[in-house]
């Protein structure tokens, strides 16, 4: 595989979807120092919000510690290199909450629907658009659809203003061939001026076999996270990806030292314990589970004494969708009664 | 004698609700109003004897007085609905609103309809399919104790969820939510929408969180919510408590599926017929108040 002189946009994860690995409860302080670390690495965007996107605070997937708002208002003016995002789910966050995340001064907008649900993302991304931010479609779980219909769904965000559409591997399922299809495929179909993003899971350990695939079939922008932060077993460990990128001299513009130390020396004081492929997430990852169901069945499991394996191959079959986290207790309790 | 009404809107929504105002012994549906000729909700009703028009709400006003239409459902968009209801309102037509605009006051039917009633309100708002399967359950814990906070959770079939909703999810989020409070009794709201492909479609499925102020007394809170759900099933057949109440700390959790009775889509698409059997059931009881108003009232 020859990259050498491509050059990509790198997006860390860790203030957003790290924030599943702690159940949503960092402190503004260490979400200001990690983004800090990470603007001192160069990294080009940084990503800031609830796990599930802004308003995802609830009891279903977790309150957060604070605000989207105080946690953008503690970031945002400290970046001197990198452009913060906000990520929103249709059903879940408004158009309300993107007006106030641009009064925070927020750069890109990243508008995440299931793959086969790009219509309810119409009215964000429409605004987004027109109000100039840096506007993306999110198409999550993109395994569970062929090639074709994926890029179907891609032209409908495409229509509504979107400038960029990520293939996202939300339950960290994918292998290299699929990516290389579906990015191969939305490249050939979308405008050049359309960009094309890869977001993987780390669930199967193919975060930066995928990326790479990804970038090799014309993705420019690839999501990562220091110290592999996130959902399941964490998106593709970033500060690894650069220094492989390093290797192949694909051209990212991220000062490697740097990313080491924020992923060593901030990132994983924060996390407490490091994310690592337990037997939950390769479960997620081979069954084609949405990776943020993770710490939710574990709950269920110590609540209900049904372990957590039984309950994410249900989901599996069940065909959840990433947001269904009301579901994991529903099944929980249902398999405790098959079971007495 | 029924009362004659008009269909607007001629999409999943208006088209089920075609059926249930067929089985109406107190409504006579005459008259469907859409947009779009080849629209497959006109035929339907067209075939079923029904007058139509594809010329919106223009097309039907001038045979208003003929026709003594006096209640008309409107299952349109919240944009056309405020043009619908100033034109139908200067005829003297009551309006049952299905769309999130939401001019009127909410209508949750176990919940507050007969104060509508009293109020005798000319527009009234059926909130949203997710408000009128997880309100009365708010509503069921909140009369027992004070509820700080209530969440739900609504998930529905991709293919029941039509392209109005899509286009509008915002105006479902933050419709409902409002509801929660103003007529479930939380004093603050969460809505959320999942829509989920899955083949064969899943039945519609919320769940209903309340955050109690106090301790909870789980008899009290555990009867209502079944004399609630007793009361939704008259007019939802297939509305059911799935799994609890489970108390957690100051936590009271439902797990609901709603089946519907499969008129115009699939028995999947309870997120409909919860929808438009609320409405008939707004319909009837205003019918009846046109007739006798003090019985109406009474009933209520």
């Amino acid at each position: 595989m020859n990259l050498a002189g491509k050059a990509i946009t790198l997006h860390d994860m860790s203030l957003r979807d790290g924030m599943h690995s702690v159940a949503h409860q960092f402190t503004v302080e260490q979400m200001a120092a990690l983004a800090t670390a990470l603007d001192r690495a160069k990294v080009p965007m940084l990503e800031v919000t609830h796990g599930d996107g802004l308003s995802g605070t609830s009891i279903t997937y977790g309150f957060g510690r604070h605000s989207d708002e105080e946690y953008l208002k503690a970031v945002v003016p400290k970046m001197r290199h990198s452009k913060v995002s906000v990520l929103l789910l249709p059903g879940i966050g408004t158009v309300e909450d993107l007006k106030m995340a641009q009064g925070c001064g927020v750069h890109t907008v990243r508008v995440a629907t299931h793959c086969t649900e790009a219509d309810v993302a119409e009215q964000h991304i429409g605004y987004a658009a027109k109000q100039g931010f840096d506007t993306v479609g999110f198409l999550m779980m993109a395994h569970m659809i062929p090639p074709a219909e994926l890029a179907r769904q891609a032209e409908r965000m495409v229509s509504y203003g979107a400038n960029c559409i990520y293939v996202t591997d939300s339950a960290g399922y994918m292998l290299p061939d699929d990516v290389s299809a579906k990015i191969g495929l939305l490249r050939s179909r979308l405008d050049a001026e359309i960009e094309i993003g890869f977001h993987g899971h780390h669930n199967l350990a193919m975060g930066i076999a995928n990326s790479l695939a990804a970038v090799e079939a014309g993705a420019k922008r690839i999501d990562g996270s220091v110290a592999g932060f996130g959902a399941g077993a964490g998106n593709t460990p970033l500060e690894v990806f650069a220094a492989v990128c390093d290797r192949m001299g694909i051209r990212t513009g991220v000062d490697l030292d740097a990313i080491m130390d924020a992923a060593e020396d901030v990132a994983l004081p924060i996390m407490g314990q490091p994310t690592r492929i337990s037997r939950d997430a390769l479960i997620l990852g081979h069954a084609g589970v949405y990776s943020s169901f993770l710490l939710h069945a574990k709950r269920a499991e110590q609540k209900h004494g049904v372990p957590s394996r039984d309950i994410l191959i249900e989901l599996g079959k069940r065909k959840t969708v990433g947001g269904q986290e009301d579901m994991i207790e529903d099944v929980a309790l249902e398999l405790l009664r098959s079971r007495s | 004698m029924p009362v004659n009404c008009a269909l607007i809107g001629s999409g999943n929504i208006g088209t089920d609700l075609l059926y249930k105002l067929l089985r109406s012994e107190l409504l006579n549906p005459v008259w469907m109003v859409g947009i779009d000729p080849q629209s497959e909700g006109l035929l339907r009703a067209r075939q079923r004897g029904l007058m139509v028009t594809d010329q919106g709400v223009e097309g039907l006003l001038p045979h208003i007085d003929r026709d003594a239409v006096r209640i008309a459902f409107d299952a349109t968009s919240a944009y056309c609905h405020r043009d619908n209801a100033g034109k139908l309102g200067d005829h003297g037509v009551k309006m049952i609103d299905l769309t999130p605009a939401a001019i009127g006051p909410y209508c949750v039917p176990p919940v507050n309809l007969a104060k509508h009633l009293l109020a005798e309100a000319h527009n009234i708002n059926m909130v949203t399919c997710g408000g009128q399967a997880t309100i009365p359950i708010v509503h069921a814990v909140s009369r027992v104790q004070p509820v700080a906070y209530g969440e739900i959770v609504a998930t529905t079939a991709s293919k029941s969820a039509g392209p109005g909703t899509r286009k509008n999810i915002d105006e479902f989020t933050q419709t409902t939510a409002r509801a929660i409070e103003q007529i479930g009794g939380a004093k603050q709201g969460k809505a959320i929408i999942i829509l989920n492909p899955a083949e064969p479609p899943l039945v519609m499925r919320d769940t209903v969180h309340c955050l109690l102020q106090d301790e909870p007394d789980e008899a009290a809170i555990r009867a209502s919510l079944l004399r609630m759900a007793a009361e939704v099933r008259q007019y939802v057949p297939g509305y059911r408590i799935k799994e609890g109440p489970i108390f957690d700390g100051r936590r009271v959790s439902t797990f609901l599926e709603v089946e519907g009775t499969g008129d115009y889509l699939p028995a999947y698409a309870g997120n409909l017929d919860i929808m438009t059997a609320a409405a008939v059931r707004a319909g009837e009881l205003m019918a009846a108040h046109f007739e006798q108003p003090a019985v109406a009232e009474a009933a209520g």
